[in-house]
């Protein structure tokens, strides 16, 4: 048990980089992006491939990012100068780079358990059990920092306001369809860069791997955000990460039970979701009618005395 | 400052829903002119600013700011040269980010954005000098989300996002028919206020014909996507409610009772 859960935090934490970049586009962009379910596998294609061909790990690693940020600007002038809707956008992204990545990585699934990947360097490196997990932990850590200081520099401004009122950030000389389109590049460049981690940390990469990863994303911004709050910046964002490592623990304590098998992943991951959504408002409804209820016996009791 | 030219806009040209919104409009404003739009719904008026603004662009016309012809240039592009505020005060800030941030969007209106902080010890100084000006006690609440502000608070931040780094030319659309009448009160000598001070070059719509009167040093009336009556700076303070309602009717040709209640 304490394996799987050591292991639940440590994906928890490589996954969180993948949620940073939904929260990107769907909390500040206000842009429901499905790229990530492909742009997710493209980063461990690009990553994988490279790797395969003697590249160094980590600047295969570093090329996948740049490979997710080149599909989430596709989606982004798919949307902004060819005038599809946003979710449409994205899943006509999503689907194309189906393709794309079978042609990167030639065959459905490319192992990768053989090779040196940044994983085994660091197991090199620290030679201890906590060593990719520390490691991670720092990787993501950085990356959630920069973000929030990204946010608060006049372009990450605009970028936020875009999400906030577009009309507004237009009329301040904003230019939002550019904007829109670096919000998703950068949003999808996380993406794949945790893709890319994640294929080396499972030591294979697999072009279904992606299905449901906009979902997993979204469970860990909404997960995280009813934990930790989202009222400022840098709390949104380390919502996030915790987010997206409760959520490994929910799926892991989830498939402990016997009746559940691998393949009911998808099937948690939809209701710990819905769960995630629906919750929260069942309890506000409770408390306000509780409220209610205490208001009127206040009242009651005075009329009585 | 501003030039409008022959300016004619077509709403779903060949259905039977057409409407022409502007028809040959000519309109010129100097610097540090003050111009009152009044007229009906439908108009025009909204047509008018939105094409001055880019946010559409004139079927045939052309529309000159500052010296430079921007006819075709586009709304962000313009929004250099233009601060504007909108009737719905939801509409002029960004609602989840602070008061400071909301001013630094604003201060980039003149700017390129770079990667550099938007709200630094420096800027916030200016920020918080600025926001004094509107003697809402907003410079202590420089951190609060603008969501949180009132109708009134957030048109008072919306004009002073609009005007504090110097457009060239100011558009109010209505900017206080959604505000009860004390708040309307509140943004109207803002209003006044910061355009004298400035000395800005602006263009109000309002529905409120008192108002019309009481700022701005010209005045036009727009009908029918013309503008049918206009007074200069010397006939304009002349001007009563009644006498323009007198004028309207006399253009119109009776059959005013309607539009008088539309226009009061």
């Amino acid at each position: 048990m304490m394996t799987a859960m050591f292991g639940a935090v440590e994906s928890g934490v490589i996954y969180a980089i993948m949620a940073l970049g939904v929260y990107l586009s769907f909390r500040v962009l206000d842009f429901p992006d499905l790229t990530v379910d492909g742009s997710f596998v493209t980063g461990g294609a690009v990553a994988s491939i490279m790797i395969v061909n003697g590249s160094d790990p980590f600047l295969a690693t570093i090329a996948a990012l740049f490979a997710g940020f080149l599909a989430g600007c596709m989606t982004g002038i798919l949307h902004t100068k060819g005038g599809i809707n946003p979710l449409l956008s994205g899943i006509l992204m999503m689907i194309a780079l189906y393709s794309i990545n079978l042609r990167i990585m030639g065959k459905p699934n490319v192992p990768l358990l053989a090779e040196e990947t940044v994983m085994t360097k660091i197991d090199n490196w620290f030679a201890s059990d906590w060593s990719i997990l520390l490691f991670m932990l720092v990787v993501t850590l950085i990356i959630k920092f920069i973000t929030d200081l990204f946010l608060k520099t006049e372009v990450g401004l605009s970028l936020r306001a875009v999400g906030d009122n577009e009309g507004m950030v237009r009329s301040f000389s904003a230019n939002t369809g550019w904007m829109k389109v670096l919000g998703l590049g950068l949003s999808n460049a996380l993406v794949a860069f945790s893709g890319a981690l994640v294929a080396q940390y499972n030591g294979f990469n697999d072009v279904g791997m992606g299905i449901g990863m906009i979902v997993i994303g979204l469970a860990s911004v909404i997960i995280g955000e009813a934990v930790i709050g989202h009222s400022s910046i840098a709390r949104a964002t380390l919502a996030v990460v915790v987010g997206a490592v409760l959520y490994r623990m929910i799926v892991t304590l989830a498939l402990r039970i016997e009746f559940l098998d691998t393949g009911d992943m998808k099937l948690i991951t939809a209701v710990i979701v819905i769960i995630a959504l629906v919750l929260p408002k069942i309890l506000d409804r409770q408390k306000a009618a509780k409220r209610k209820k205490k208001r009127l016996q206040q009242l009651g009791g005075g009329v009585d005395a | 400052m501003l030039e409008m030219t022959q300016i004619f806009k077509v709403f779903y040209e060949g259905t039977p829903d057409e409407k022409i919104a502007l028809n040959k409009v000519d309109l010129s404003m100097r610097p540090g002119d003050f111009v009152t739009v009044i007229g009906s719904n439908g108009a025009g008026k909204s047509t008018l600013m939105n094409v001055i603004s880019g946010k559409l662009s004139p079927d045939m016309g052309m529309v000159m700011i500052d010296g430079t012809n921007m006819t075709t240039l586009a709304e962000h592009k313009r929004a250099s040269k233009i601060g504007r505020v909108f009737q719905d005060p939801m509409a002029g800030t960004a609602p989840t980010m602070t008061i400071e941030e909301n001013l630094a969007l604003a201060y980039n209106r003149t700017k390129k954005r770079t990667l550099s902080f938007g709200v630094t010890k420096k800027r916030r100084d200016f920020y918080r000098e600025k926001l004094e000006m509107l003697h809402l006690g907003l410079e202590d609440r420089l951190q609060a989300k603008v969501g949180l502000l009132s109708g009134g608070e957030r048109q008072a931040l919306s004009l002073l996002m609009a005007t504090f780094t110097d457009p060239k030319i100011l558009l109010l659309d209505e900017h206080t028919a959604a505000l009860d009448p004390s708040r309307a009160e509140l943004i109207t000598n803002l209003t006044k206020e910061i355009v004298e001070h400035l000395g800005l070059t602006t263009l109000m719509v309002t529905h409120n014909m008192q108002q019309a009167l009481d700022l701005g040093n010209r005045l036009i009336m727009m009908d029918k996507g013309q503008i049918i009556f206009s007074a200069n700076e010397k006939e304009k303070k002349e001007l009563t409610v009644e006498k323009l309602l007198a004028e309207f009717q006399k253009i119109k040709g009776g059959g005013g009772l309607s539009d008088r209640s539309l226009l009061s």
